[in-house]
């Protein structure tokens, strides 16, 4: 993905993981506490193979079984103490992994609500959802379990050596012989594996891309008769997959054995030599078996600290990605004397805030975007009085919004002013004019819930037969009594189980719900059955009464009516009049006005209303 | 029994791949047993060692030579044998799964057009990438796993036994306590996983919704309302997980300590049993190595059990898929001339009970350009489905004739290898602009190409490309307008030089002027063919031989642009507004 621009790191960096910093102080106490039970849990695994010694050396050997009661207790009781740390250890680092993941999605989702739409315009939906959910997820379950169980790792392995120390040291050299051939082998393999993971990752990712086309496109491969050339192909990416996972397999087939291997040589010098001080009295019997249990288990934590070490070098990019969305920069914020005035968005203080008439200006406005070189408005004036419809007109990506964008501050003027009844809004916060807007998109978005919930977001306190009123008014209560279970129907994700026309209906009942002294409208291209559509109209006009309203129009009878009509080319307001004015004078207004004429008469939906024809797509 | 669809998409897939599962179960058997050879050797040392009965090796220093180097070579003969079992088993289980997918594409690539349309795209990609890697999951850890444990039982039970019956008996008795105490933990476990997807999944839509909807959010100022029910989700995710955490570590702790008792019995009634002269003291430590190996796999073995439903899940809704019947062929398919009349005879299709099509009769001459005039949901588009047959007419829904011929014998492929067809929103796949417009005729020359390219008009806009026709279509390349789409779809069925094409609303998103063009340069590059125009624009249809109109399924109105216009239908009163508009343009 062309975003990922963070390449993978092959070094340690402390400035990366220091970034942690603020999610992990809140768990620092149950972190301490999972360290003291893993400690504890990291003893009790290092004693129990001694009760082999001593059941060896105090019974067998003496052949005598006085005392194997207090020893059977005693062994039981390491045995249950350790089950106990267990459980208690796991929980605690499933808490931390939660805590942390829980506190990081907190502050990626709470600063997200304060980005500009600037930032949601450049970055694509799924990209944010992945910093929020899956790098999120990575680095707290890294944090959780892969550092704890390294020191774990550490600290078994630490009690391993002074145990077999105290117990006979020239053993122990030994052991401490084959570890680090181990550890180097063990990196030597998992980079490698690591390496192969991702191929199958991306061949994987291929996979799913050809079962896309080959079913999404089922109709034109089955018209151009290609389904076997097309099976042809994809039988190569599953080859490729086979390839990859095989060189997998290799890999893990000639590792694993070879770790055993390793072992078993340790063992059989340790079984050499120990025989050999057994046989001269200088080792019990039961040292040697010890020794014999520890050569085999302290290969594990050798393996695991090599695999959670190239983790974390891995969970770092996750690190920087989510460090990056932290700092990304807000660029449209208040200033620290606006938010003590009228609060910030989370806690707006209302009771400071002045009511909005309406009148908008824009004084001396230079405007460029933050990612393009040239100046879009220049020196650009209009005076706005309350209550006036000003219809944006223009082709498809002439920049029509951007007046919109500027007015309702989700973008701010290079240079120049925006006065809202008279006064620069930046004087004000941004929740001030952002919550007293009524905005009604192309595409309506709707959040999963019932109709009643999705009204209510314009007004959140208002009551049922608020919202239902509100329907009314805008003749959405039509469309939703045809509904299954009226105003309590789920509309689905996004209000996928509703159709365009009603969603459109439903987001003008929310925004009248709101009653905005500013309304923005993004009128609807796309074609709406005619009765729809005439509920639609019928909606608008009576929206737009007693409100200042923009409209980015594409219906020629919502353009006449409008008091104001701004041309845009190129992103530049190129002709504003009214539609007279503009009419007369013949320039660009005058052209598209005939164009869309045009586009709109010859359109057969004038006859012929839509049906529901089920096989079209 | 719900085992049995696994096992059936396991016997259906595993054929060729039958000599890799064998070798595989050999070499793992062969290296369990040497696995185990080595704690005996230690005994015999530990027992020779003991009782001083060099006899067998000679000295001591000997003896312990030998019993080195005999771990040594057991451990690494085993190594060989695990390599030969791993190999063998990645080369069966990898080749399977390869089967399956390819069987899974090929097969959904020749299911009937219907079968596409009834299904939801998401979830049959979902079942054939999830589900088969549910199944992968499953062959290659886990039922390979508990086979060799199943073995690694077997062999241990026996050399205990023939140790020492009451340890061994011991040791036995704990084995299917342990297997059902894991089963019954994991089937737990498992139900709390699916709530804590659940939650992950409620938390990924509201983020999902806030994000998408940002525009909206912040144009009624509900950042603090969104705050409040993502926290909401984020700690009901948070809490599904930590109790998830807790039944966890539940088992791994008391798991913990069933196997340690275990152990620990095996210590001390061997101690007692050693004491008292039943068992030696390497015979007791070879049993504490051997209950050692089989903690884990024991373990292991009850979650194989609990995870086996949910894979048999996965592989019944694979099956389902596999079982889907693929288009049918007629019985003795025909491949006749196609360059003959089209004739349509009393045709009525209904789609769900809604009548579509009603009682069509008229004949398209050979060699002439047909117009089709409706709006969406006339069913026009349904007409060109019957012409290619991805839908059949049914029995007594009057029928298509080619020359005479019934389309609903001509062979399936032979028919769409004739019948060039260009949909309104073509699909083009992510590959090169060669490679899509040569996709049906992949020998085809680049001169070639860039003659149709020509015709449809949009060579132009390919040269303009950084790689020209090399250029990449897609994500990862240019993104195409609607227009360009259409144009190369128009482009890579004029390729084919097929004797009938379909043009269905396919130069809806080209403005009139290049709409002209195209059509110019069409009729001068198809000349002999049949042409069939679907639309709803009339400057698209008006010089066609014949045009027909269609309203809601029914023929309304029949014959060329001069005759319509008399008429004093629907046509001409679109043509008139067309006509109108166009002067107020011209003013």
């Amino acid at each position: 993905m062309e975003y990922d621009t963070i390449p993978q790191q092959q070094s340690f960096s402390i400035a990366t993981w220091k970034r942690l910093g603020p999610f992990v102080k809140p768990v620092r106490g149950r972190i301490v506490l999972a360290l003291v039970l893993i400690l504890l849990t990291a003893v009790t695994d290092v004693i129990l193979p001694l009760f082999t010694k001593y059941a060896v050396d105090w019974f067998i050997v003496p052949q005598t079984t006085s005392g194997i009661v207090p020893f059977a207790l005693a062994y039981l009781a390491v045995i249950a103490v350790q089950g106990v740390l267990v459980i208690f250890f796991c929980r605690h680092c499933m808490v931390i992994e939660m805590e942390m993941g829980r506190q990081m999605r907190t502050a990626c989702f709470t600063h997200l609500q304060k980005l500009s739409l600037t930032y949601y315009n450049q970055t694509p939906v799924g990209y944010i959802l992945a910093r929020v959910m899956s790098d999120t997820d990575r680095i707290s379950s890294v944090v959780a379990w892969g550092i704890i169980m390294f020191f774990w790792d550490i600290m078994f392995m630490t009690g391993i050596i002074i145990s077999m120390f105290i117990l006979e040291w020239r053993l122990a050299l030994i052991i401490i012989f084959i570890m680090p051939i181990i550890g180097g082998v063990t990196f030597f393999f998992k980079s490698r594996l690591l390496k192969v993971n991702r191929e199958i990752r991306s061949v994987n990712a291929k996979i799913i891309g050809a079962y896309n086309e080959g079913i999404t496109g089922a109709k034109t491969s089955k018209t151009l008769v290609i389904e076997d050339q097309l099976t042809e192909e994809f039988s190569g990416v599953t080859g490729k997959f086979f390839s990859a996972r095989m060189r997998e397999t290799r890999l893990n087939a000639v590792f694993i054995p070879l770790v055993v291997m390793i072992g078993s040589v340790a063992a059989a010098l340790i079984l050499y030599q120990g025989g050999h001080m057994v046989m001269e009295d200088v080792l019990a019997l039961g040292t040697l078996s010890v020794f014999l249990s520890y050569v085999l288990v302290i290969l594990e934590p050798v393996q695991q600290m090599a695999r959670i070490f190239s983790e974390c070098l891995a969970a770092q990019v996750n690190i920087e990605r989510v460090g990056d969305l932290l700092s990304q920069d807000e660029r449209i914020t208040d200033t620290p004397e606006v938010q003590a005035k009228y609060g910030d968005i989370f806690t707006p203080k209302r009771e400071n805030w002045e009511p909005i008439r309406g009148d908008i200006r824009f004084q001396d406005i230079w405007f460029k975007y933050p990612d393009g070189d040239e100046f879009v408005l220049e020196d650009f004036n209009l005076e706005i009085p309350a209550g006036t419809t000003v219809a944006i007109v223009g082709q498809t990506g002439a920049g029509k919004s951007t007046l919109v964008n500027l007015a309702c501050r989700f973008l701010e003027p290079t240079r120049g002013k925006v006065l809202i009844d008279g006064k620069d809004y930046k004087e004000r916060s941004l929740l001030w004019l952002q919550s007293r807007l009524g905005y009604v998109l192309q595409n309506p978005h709707l959040f999963s819930g019932t109709v009643m919930e999705n009204i209510r977001y314009g007004k959140l306190d208002a009551t049922d037969e608020a919202v239902i009123a509100a329907a009314k008014l805008v003749s959405a209560d039509r469309v939703v009594e045809k509904l299954e279970d009226g105003y309590n129907t789920q509309v689905g994700e996004g209000g996928d189980r509703l159709s365009t026309g009603e969603k459109q209906l439903i987001s003008f009942a929310r925004a009248v719900l709101a009653d905005p002294p500013i309304f923005v409208l993004d009128e609807a291209t796309s074609s709406i059955d005619t009765e729809t559509e005439g509920l639609i109209q019928n909606a608008i006009s009576h929206i737009l009464q007693g409100r200042t309203s923009f409209i980015i129009a594409h219906r020629l009878s919502t353009i006449r009516h409008a008091d104001l009509i701004l041309v845009v080319e190129e992103g530049k307001i190129v002709e504003q009049g009214s539609h007279d004015q503009l009419m007369a004078s013949r320039g660009r207004y005058h052209g598209l006005y005939t164009t869309m004429m045009l586009r709109e008469e010859t359109d057969l939906h004038g006859f012929w209303p839509d049906g529901d024809e089920t096989d079209e797509e | 029994m719900e085992k049995r669809p696994a096992f059936c998409l396991f016997r259906r897939f595993i054929h060729g791949h039958r000599r890799s599962f064998f070798w595989a179960m050999v070499a793992t058997t062969v290296s369990i047993l040497l696995t185990f050879l080595a704690p005996q050797i230690i005994r015999f040392t530990v027992d020779g060692v003991m009782a001083e009965e060099l006899s067998l090796f000679g000295s001591l220093r000997q003896t312990l030579i030998f019993a080195g180097l005999g771990i040594l070579l057991c451990t690494a003969l085993s190594g060989v044998f695990n390599y030969i079992s791993r190999i063998n088993l990645g080369k069966g289980t990898e080749g399977m799964i390869k089967a399956l997918r390819d069987t899974l594409f090929a097969h959904v690539q020749k299911l009937p057009f219907k079968w596409h349309v009834d299904t939801q795209t998401g979830d049959i990609i979902q079942r054939c990438t999830s589900d088969v890697e549910v199944v992968h999951r499953f062959i290659s850890a886990q039922l390979i796993e508990a086979i060799r444990t199943v073995v690694l039982i077997m062999v241990a039970l026996a050399l205990m036994f023939a140790m020492n019956v009451y340890l061994a008996i011991f040791a036995a008795i704990f084995i299917p306590g342990v297997v059902a105490y894991s089963a019954l933990f994991y089937a737990g476990i498992a139900k709390r996983f699916l709530k804590a997807d659940e939650a992950e999944g409620a938390l990924m839509v509201r983020v999902q919704e806030n994000l998408t909807g940002v525009r909206v959010v912040k144009a009624f100022g509900r950042e603090r309302f969104e705050l409040d029910k993502f926290h909401e989700k984020n700690n009901a995710f948070a809490k599904a997980w930590i109790d998830l955490g807790y039944l966890l570590g539940t088992y791994w702790g008391l798991g913990d300590i069933v196997t340690g008792i275990q152990t620990m019995g095996v210590v001390i009634f061997g101690a007692y049993l050693a004491v008292n002269g039943q068992l030696t003291l390497g015979e007791l430590i070879a049993f504490i190595s051997y209950s050692h190996i089989l903690a884990w796999p024991i373990r292991a073995l009850g979650r194989t059990l609990s995870e086996m439903s949910q894979t048999s899940v996965s592989a019944k809704r694979l099956l389902e898929i596999l079982d889907a019947e693929p288009e049918e062929e007629p019985s003795a398919a025909k491949t006749p001339d196609m360059t003959q009349d089209v004739t349509f005879d009393h045709v009525t299709f209904s789609y769900q009970n809604t009548p579509v099509l009603r009682d069509l009769n008229f004949t398209i001459p050979k060699g002439s350009v047909f117009g089709i005039l409706g709006a969406t949901g006339s069913g026009k588009s349904t007409i060109t489905y019957l012409l290619t047959r991805l839908y059949d007419l049914p029995e007594d829904g009057g029928k298509i004739t080619v020359g005479g011929c019934d389309l609903r014998e001509i062979e399936q492929d032979y028919l769409r290898g004739q019948v060039g067809l260009v949909l309104q929103e073509p699909f083009l796949f992510s590959k090169t602009i060669r490679e899509n417009i040569a996709i049906a005729r992949p020998d085809a020359s680049l001169d070639r190409i860039r003659q149709v390219a020509k015709v449809a008009d949009v060579d132009d806009n390919i040269m303009a490309f950084g790689k020209n026709y090399d250029t990449l279509v897609g994500e990862r390349g240019v993104t195409l307008s609607g227009g360009q789409k259409q144009r190369v779809a128009i482009a890579r069925t004029l390729l084919c030089d097929t004797p009938i094409l379909i043009f269905d609303d396919s130069l809806s998103a080209v403005d009139m002027e290049t709409d002209a063009k195209i059509q110019a340069a069409l009729r001068e590059r198809t000349k002999g063919a049949t042409v069939i125009l679907i639309s709803h624009r009339v400057s698209t249809l008006m010089h066609a031989d014949q045009i027909l109109v269609l309203d809601e399924g029914k023929q309304t109105e029949m014959g060329d642009h001069k005759a319509l216009l008399q008429q004093g239908g629907i046509y001409s009163r679109v043509y008139t507004l067309q006509s109108q508009a166009e002067r107020g343009e011209v003013l």
